[in-house]
């Protein structure tokens, strides 16, 4: 019998019943809660009159909607009534119920998928849940995270399990090493534009190879991150000692003897060296150049050296099709260099790209040069509470604010534009988030994506740059 | 949950692919509390011409006539044709919500990303994979012949055009069930506490770390 996949090793462990339809139930360990996709969960908890099946299993924090500004007001400085309203009814939620949430005044407050790491809430082995298609972050730490729907909110509230289909396995190998100036986010990109955005449907991708190995946890995060980008629910990095390394000491982390037991059974979540996936694909490392996308779906990318592809090339028609509408949407030429497109905003935050080495690395290209004088706007948004105050720590803020670039409080900001940070019309931002979608930044807005030290160095250039000359 | 048996409707054909849930239904009117309401937001950016609002009157925006569902032809429509990977990017049930609210019982498309799938279930609306060439058949159909209709039979898992051809379609066999009868699936899986119940305190004893640790 072949070896198992980490997929499977995860999946076995968590299998409460094996229904004879072909389906099972999947105990949950940890549901993280927001804002946006709870409160029906929470209404429909209370219409059937059902209680939390175990409240320790959840914690909250409101991020869509929060201002990255004023928060010194606290809830009152939510300008929007409908917004307040949201993070209002979280609170109201959690209070009831007793689930733990770090409210907007709380310094640990920040992205559900920014805290849940940070603080040890997310642990390997674990299957992880939230609202939230980038659930799959959680993936970087050798546990089963996905997004799901608000009536799966509900479900696990009420019966901490998931009614589950199981998945084909896919393994994505970033062999070699990483050139200077490459980051995981350009690894990322490159996997999308490579696979296309449906390339993972219907399996759960293990990222691995010497590129994944050799990354940090906050590099693994950011790559499982936009394994939904690929169409895959879920990604996942095997358990080695650097992810043992992060996970020690985090508050929710075990201490003692059950730490010990811990590392014991979490040295075991790796694939079998015989193990056997249903799709491979590679990549070489080396070869990855740092990416933008050019288009209106993450697929849509292309080297920062490159140009933006011409449809007239392109000889699958719903494919030229979709390349022409992408182009008028977002305003380009066929064939323009990439280093041509001109930007408004600069974007750096969001669950991809918003922890201490994000910043690090966004702060070591601006350190000593200043914004273009071409941009309307280049911020900054930490993804938690703790993260901002140790950039705070380490200078990183008096290196962005001297560049130019806003200093902001944490929460998803601009990159869904729930809160006050948005695209005007038309308007190109170069953002570390994860979608290009049509609108998403704001109405008419025109998103590319990058990496944060991409971002970094379209902040100074106010055109897209290839950030290795400016680390020459 | 509203049960679905089967359905004939109207078909509006939407000839775009990777159509994603930020363009189903945009984030601003993500900020409602219910799970109502948000048809009339179905599409938005490409149904209107001006920029969407919460709370706001929509039969007094502007519309894009270059729109499907704005072509009186497909007016009432409740049987949504749609391209490869439909409902791609956010979780967000709102999706859903939204194409139900608007009157569809129905997507059909040569594939949907998961997430939206699985939502799709849970409020009575049923997605149909049918083959890329199919697709194609049932678009030109649907083009040359106006008032074109479906007819969708959950239990004999088919599709049926006007001119009597059927093709069969693929839908496991626990969320036909649940659709067919329009179950409760939390009060599906209680039915299972005890199960629950046991395979925790087994794992409180294996993997005490994950049972409220640091809280």
């Amino acid at each position: 019998m072949a070896g198992k996949t980490l997929y499977d090793k995860l999946w076995d462990d968590h299998v409460v019943k094996q229904r004879e339809d072909g389906s099972a139930l999947i105990y949950i360990d940890r549901q993280l809660l927001h804002e946006v996709t709870s409160p029906q969960a929470f209404e429909g908890l209370r219409l059937a009159n059902r209680k939390p099946w175990r409240i320790d299993a959840n914690l909250a924090t409101p991020d869509h909607n929060v201002p990255t500004t004023d928060r010194a007001k606290g809830i009152e400085g939510i300008v929007d009534p409908v917004s307040r309203i949201q993070v209002e009814t979280l609170g109201k939620n959690c209070d009831e119920f007793g689930i733990l949430e770090f409210k907007i005044m709380d310094q640990r407050q920040g992205i559900v998928h920014v805290i849940g790491p940070e603080q040890g809430a997310t642990l390997p082995g674990m299957t992880i849940v939230c609202g939230d298609s980038h659930t799959s972050t959680h993936g970087a730490f050798g546990c089963l995270a996905h997004g799901i729907g608000t009536s799966e909110v509900e479900h696990v509230l009420a019966t901490q399990c998931l009614v589950q289909q199981k998945m084909k396995n896919m393994l994505v190998k970033v062999n070699g090493t990483l050139g200077k100036g490459v980051t995981a986010k350009d690894v990322v990109l490159a996997i999308i534009g490579k696979i296309g955005t449906a390339g993972g449907t219907g399996h759960a991708i293990e990222f691995g190879g010497e590129a994944i190995q050799n990354m940090s946890m906050e590099g693994r995060m950011t790559v499982c991150n936009m394994a939904i980008e690929a169409g895959a629910r879920v990604g996942m990095v095997a358990v080695d000692g650097t992810t043992i390394d992060y996970v020690k000491g985090r508050p929710f982390a075990p201490t003692g003897e059950a730490w010990d037991a811990a590392v014991k059974y979490w040295r075991t979540l790796h694939s079998d060296l015989d193990a056997k996936f249903d799709k491979i694909v590679e990549l070489d490392g080396s070869e990855i150049m740092p990416q933008v996308s050019w288009g209106t779906s993450p697929e849509m990318v292309a080297d920062v050296t490159g140009n933006v592809p011409d449809p007239a090339k392109e000889e699958d028609p719903i494919k030229r099709e979709g390349i022409e509408r992408a182009l008028k949407y977002m305003g380009l030429e066929a064939n323009q260099a990439i280093t041509d497109i001109k930007l408004d905003r600069v974007f750096i935050g969001s669950c991809t790209n918003s922890r201490i080495e994000d910043l690090r690395e966004a702060a070591a290209v601006v350190k000593g040069r200043k914004v273009s004088a071409s941009l309307k706007q280049a911020m900054v948004v930490p993804g938690s509470g703790l993260v901002k105050a140790q950039a705070e720590e380490e200078g990183l803020d008096r290196i962005f604010l001297e560049a130019g670039l806003e200093w902001r409080d944490p929460g998803c900001s601009m990159c869904l534009a729930m809160n006050a940070d948005k695209l005007g019309q038309g308007e190109h931002c170069a953002s570390t988030s994860n979608r290009n979608f049509e609108g998403r930044q704001g109405f008419g807005g025109r998103t590319h994506l990058v990496s944060p030290a991409m971002a970094a160095a379209a902040a100074i250039t106010g055109h897209f740059v290839d950030v290795r000359e400016l680390l020459n | 949950m509203r049960a679905f048996t089967q359905h004939q409707g109207l078909v509006a054909p939407m000839d775009r692919s990777n159509v994603d849930t930020d363009m189903i239904i945009p984030k601003q009117f993500l900020k409602s509390i219910k799970r109502t309401g948000f048809g009339p937001n179905l599409f938005d950016e490409l149904r209107y011409l001006d920029e969407g609002k919460p709370d706001q009157d929509s039969s007094q925006r502007p519309l894009n006539p270059d729109f499907v569902l704005n072509q009186p032809r497909y007016k009432g429509a409740s049987v949504l044709l749609a391209r490869s990977n439909f409902g791609c990017g956010s979780s967000r049930e709102h999706a859903p919500w939204a194409l139900d609210d608007y009157g569809f019982r129905v997507i059909i498309a040569p594939s949907f990303a998961d997430i939206f799938y699985n939502n799709c279930f849970k409020n009575g609306l049923l997605p149909i994979v049918l083959e890329e060439k199919i697709v194609d058949q049932l678009f030109e159909e649907a083009e040359v012949s106006e008032g074109y209709q479906l007819t969708v039979d959950l239990e004999a898992k088919t599709v049926i055009t006007p001119s009597g051809e059927s093709f069969g379609f693929d839908v496991d066999d626990f969320r036909r069930h649940c659709l067919l009868n329009g179950l409760d699936d939390i009060g599906v899986t209680l039915e299972d506490a005890e199960l629950i119940k046991s395979y925790e305190n087994q794992r409180r004893k294996t993997a005490p770390w994950l049972f409220g640790a640091g809280q």
